[in-house]
């Protein structure tokens, strides 16, 4: 990652190399520092913890263990945030969890009619497209039509719950566990666990497709 | 509000397009931007739903044609003017005019982490008992409020069941103006989609909202 932005030149705050929005966001970092309102290091652990630390692995590791143990499938479905902790996940973004099963009657979709309320913790920052109009126009009205932009085509006789964040609570998908993978380590499993799965526009991969992209 | 924000339901946007690969940000402005809004709600010169409140206030043709940082951006700057931590001339050159307002926290690298991983709950002790019971059928009520609220305007008059009580909660409408958390219970409704969207919806589909107390009646 690059630290250009560091440089704080008060005297071309508007340099022909910037975009306006560069030169506006800059400005305004500027402005921010030499107030002592934000500490550079701070943003840049800011950025390094979402981009790097905070992702759908973590999710992956909940779903991988809740196909491995029933036990622990229960104590997620029944209260989803102490139970995530227990794995050393949590927090901002993922105060109130609510985690909801896929089964061959019910699929779940997640969305943010209003924002874009997402799990952080366990996803970290939403994908373009959750926080776009396109999908939080249709996912209420039209999950299937949804689902078919994604190349997911679900059984007719297998109905759609969506849950609109529209509070604090934050949801995911626990997909269902994909055939073949018997006697798979926790680990084999998570490989099989994409971030859309856990959102519910996606299912998860099966065994031998993990290296696709 | 009815803003521009309150999508669901409203049709022409075209199809959900997925990024392969999609990166976490797209832009060394975006990642700042993220960043100093993190920080900046940090101080506590405002909290979560204000910020929500100022981003849906962007007149809707300019909030649609927005990316979603320049959304953060523009309410980023409304926020730290409307809370007087700079000025518009200070905003605009980049550079301190005026002293610093004293805020009351300032992020540092050295407990980013430990602090985000507890977050900030925003459930509350209740100052009552609940209104509704699981199961019990409700009604979202039709309101059409000028300021920040969290019941999107697809539900107002539909019947929903309550399926879940999860506490009380802060409340939106007030907090996000700084008149209160006044903590409401809350509930999660589920409505069928033939109640929202007719007898097309999908066959045996159903939408939940995550909603406060005050945004129902009985049936």
């Amino acid at each position: 990652m690059t630290h250009d932005h560091h440089h704080h030149d008060h005297d071309h705050p508007h340099g022909s190399d910037l975009t306006p929005v560069e030169a506006r966001v800059r400005a305004l970092e500027s402005l921010l520092v030499e107030k002592g309102y934000v500490q550079p290091a701070a943003l840049d652990a800011l950025v390094e913890m979402y981009e790097t630390k905070v992702g759908p692995h973590l999710g992956a590791r909940v779903v991988a263990r809740a196909w491995t143990d029933p036990a622990y499938r229960d104590r997620l479905l029944e209260d989803a945030t102490p139970t995530i902790a227990e794995l050393g996940i949590g927090g901002r973004g993922g105060e109130h969890m609510v985690v909801v099963e896929n089964t061959p009657e019910v699929h779940n979709m997640v969305v943010c009619t209003l924002c874009s309320c997402y799990p952080w913790p366990v996803l970290g920052l939403p994908p373009v497209w959750y926080k776009a109009p396109a999908y939080r126009a249709r996912a209420v009205i039209d999950p299937r039509g949804v689902l078919t932009d994604f190349g997911v085509g679900l059984p007719e006789t297998t109905r759609i719950t969506v849950w609109d964040s529209t509070a604090e609570t934050r949801f995911m998908v626990l997909p269902m566990r994909p055939a073949g993978t018997e006697g798979f380590s926790e680990e084999a499993l998570a490989a099989l666990v994409t971030r859309d799965a856990m959102i519910g526009t996606g299912l998860p991969l099966s065994p031998g497709a993990e290296i696709q992209p | 509000m009815n803003g521009a924000q309150d999508l669901g339901g409203a049709h022409g946007f075209g199809p959900v397009r997925p990024e392969p690969n999609e990166p976490v940000f797209h832009a060394d402005w975006e990642k700042r931007v993220f960043a100093m809004a993190m920080a900046m709600g940090f101080t506590g010169s405002w909290n979560l739903d204000g910020s929500r409140a100022t981003r849906e206030s962007l007149p809707p043709a300019q909030y649609l044609a927005s990316s979603y940082y320049d959304i953060w951006l523009e309410a980023l700057e409304a926020q730290i003017l409307a809370n007087g931590l700079a000025t518009r001339e200070e905003i605009a050159t980049g550079r301190a005019a005026e002293p610093p307002k004293p805020v009351a926290r300032v992020l540092t690298a050295d407990i980013l982490e430990p602090r985000f991983r507890v977050g900030f709950p925003s459930d509350r002790e209740p100052e009552g008992p609940a209104r509704f019971a699981i199961g019990e059928t409700v009604v979202a009520k039709v309101m059409n409020p000028v300021g920040h609220t969290r019941l999107p305007r697809y539900v107002r008059g539909r019947r929903g069941v309550v399926e879940a009580i999860h506490g009380a909660f802060v409340f939106p409408d007030t907090n996000a103006y700084k008149r209160g958390e006044n903590p409401a219970w809350l509930y999660t409704v589920a409505f069928t989609a033939s109640e929202l969207w007719g007898p097309e919806a999908d066959p045996g589909g159903r939408v939940t909202i995550a909603a406060f107390e005050p945004y129902f009646d009985p049936a």
